[in-house]
């Protein structure tokens, strides 16, 4: 509990810098509650992990903090996002992406008939000055990238795919970066290449919450974790920690480590069981 | 020979007009899947506005037809926000129907304006023509020409290299993910009207070279809209190759169908364009150059 404090304000010496949600509640179409309340707080420059089954509400999260709940008819009924102490949660897209807040969406989403620079210039829209720069660091993160520069991004592989994404959301110079489920669909070597690129990028300074369902993956390199289910954060606890939780371990890791399609069956009757809350 | 190459001349420089009012279609499209009906009253309203400000105000041609195209420009601009806007997120066919409306209000306005006689304008070309060898070719025809690649050839630009312009294909092929990198998809919806009622105004000048307008000229710019879903609803190049399609056929007919095809009646050309976009659709029902989904997700 202690720990947890200290590393909420920043740690040592930290200045508190951070991204907090508290008690969010949106509701879509005005009648379905999605989030029930969820309290998360992401400091800046470290990794924060968030798991979660499918349908949590891991996805909504992400769109409440990018201003993307609009488009989808959703709402916050409850709660706030505060970046820095600031109220954010107002904002649109655009002015989110200005404060340093940078989404890669689920599905990578990158614009599949342009190409790859195309992509990044994209990525670029909302801070046009210092690109040269920027391209550089994102070339030289996803030298594939740089390789395939005047290729159309359609035809890149999933894993190409995937790191197109992450580069075209680093083109806006983010200070926190929002990824999720980046190892989704991804061949094993491939999800280890991802996670050794966030680790790489989280050194650089920017902060990163990792939404995946691969928590092997997810708690191997983050300092905090979140799971949340059904709308709820069920456990926040530093990830070493969750790593070690025997339920965790159920619902997830052994998850990683056995068959994936048996497990996943068992998994499914397993929460059917018993739930983390209830 | 002759006679094919004059027809050819005249189909090009009509079919130039059409691409003009397809790029003010697909743009539209593009940027925010609206079909807007509404470029028939864009396209008369611009080029009465030519007339009020040539001839009834007496400015310069040129400075008319720039302040025409600001007009254009300013009232789609207005029709986006204060209609279209906030519709969005309802059902395609209801903000089709709105445009509908737009068009039939502009259109009336204009009449109105216009009155009952036909009114011309004091363009440079007039019914001027020059040979080239035997073939007679109307000035206005290569002034209509040059217009349109102009016009292709800036948007080619302006979509290549420009940073607003990434950002409307970005939004055009996937607009949550344009919103998660701060593009402002308002901005865009914003700007491809702008864009269209420019060109539906330039379109319009072009429809009043010659002969002028008369309370029926609107009508012109509903051929735009075989061409465009000729070449596909999506696609810019499409809506140029869909045009010049429409203009040429629609030129050969009005040289050749009463000798060889008579028993079609008179003004079988108003028709051609229905008739060639038919047997397209028949069997490339996207199109000759648009997406083959309906949507995507
Ligand atoms: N646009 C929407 N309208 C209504 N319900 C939605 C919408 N998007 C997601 N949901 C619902 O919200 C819940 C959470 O979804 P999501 O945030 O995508 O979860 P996750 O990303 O954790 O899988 C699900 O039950 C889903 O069906
Ligand atoms: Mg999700």
């Amino acid at each position: 509990m202690v720990a947890t404090l200290g590393w909420k304000t920043g740690g040592p010496g930290g200045a508190g810098r951070l991204l907090a949600v508290e008690n969010l509640e949106v509701v879509y179409d005005e009648v379905v509650l999605v989030l029930r309340g969820v309290s998360l707080t992401v400091p800046e420059g470290k990794i924060v992990a968030l798991l979660g089954g499918n349908g949590a509400g891991k996805t909504t999260l992400l769109r409440a903090l990018t201003g993307l709940l609009d488009i989808h008819d959703g709402d916050i009924t409850k709660g706030s996002i505060s970046l820095n102490g600031k109220r954010v949660d107002n904002l649109d897209a655009p002015r989110l992406v200005r404060q340093g807040i940078s989404q890669v969406p689920e599905g990578r989403r990158i614009f599949a008939e342009l190409t790859v620079e195309e992509n990044l210039r994209a990525g670029a829209h909302s801070a046009p000055t210092g690109i040269a720069d920027r391209f550089d660091r994102v070339y030289s993160l996803f030298p594939v990238l740089a390789q395939r520069r005047k290729g159309t991004a359609g035809f890149l592989s999933g894993g190409e795919q995937q790191m197109l994404a992450i580069g075209r959301a680093l083109m806006s110079d983010p200070r926190y970066l929002l990824l999720d489920e980046p190892s989704l669909g991804l061949a094993p070597q491939l999800v280890q290449q991802i996670r050794e690129l966030i680790v790489e990028i989280n050194k650089g300074g920017t902060a990163v919450l990792l939404v995946e369902q691969n928590a092997h993956m997810a708690l191997s390199i983050s300092e905090h974790g979140y799971v949340m289910e059904n709308g709820r954060v069920v456990m926040d606890k530093p990830s070493a920690e969750l790593q070690q939780d025997d339920d965790v371990k159920e619902f997830y890791l052994g998850l990683h480590k056995e068959g994936e399609l048996q497990s996943f069956r068992h998994v499914k009757h397993y929460r059917r069981r018993k739930r983390w809350l209830s | 020979m002759t006679r094919l190459l004059q027809s050819l001349a005249a189909g090009v420089g009509q079919g130039s007009i059409y691409a003009l009012l397809a790029l003010a279609f697909v743009i539209i499209y593009k940027s925010m899947r609206v079909v807007n009906f509404a470029v028939p009253g864009m396209m008369i309203l611009g080029a009465y506005m030519v007339v009020y400000f040539g001839n009834v105000l007496g400015i310069n041609f040129w400075i008319a037809l720039l302040l025409a195209i600001l007009v254009g420009a300013v009232v789609a601009f207005l029709i986006e926000r204060l209609a279209i806007r906030p519709m969005i997120g309802k059902p395609v066919f209801a903000i089709a129907i709105i445009t509908l409306g737009i068009d039939v209000l502009l259109r009336v306005v204009t009449s109105d304006l216009i009155g009952t006689n036909i009114r011309n304008i004091r363009d440079p070309w007039g019914l001027k023509t020059f040979n080239l060898g035997d073939v007679v070719i109307q000035h206005r025809r290569v002034a209509m020409v040059v217009a349109a690649a102009l016009v292709c050839g800036l948007l080619f630009l302006f979509f290549r290299y420009s940073r607003i312009g990434l950002a409307m294909r970005a939004t055009a092929f996937d607009q949550e993910a344009a919103l998660t990198l701060g593009i402002s998809v308002g901005t865009v919806f914003a700007l491809s009207w702008v864009i269209a009622g420019g060109l539906s105004a330039l379109a319009g000048m072009f429809v009043a070279t010659g002969s002028g307008i008369d309370q029926q000229s609107a009508f012109v710019a509903l051929k735009a809209l075989p061409a465009v879903i000729l070449g596909g609803i999506d696609s810019i190049p499409g809506a140029v190759v869909g045009a010049l399609t429409v203009g040429i056929f629609e030129g050969l007919s009005n040289t050749y169908q009463i000798q060889y095809l008579p028993f079609l009646g008179q003004n079988f050309a108003q028709v051609v364009p229905y008739v060639i976009l038919f047997i397209v659709l028949l069997v490339r029902p996207y199109g000759l150059f648009g997406t083959p989904e309906i949507e995507r997700v």
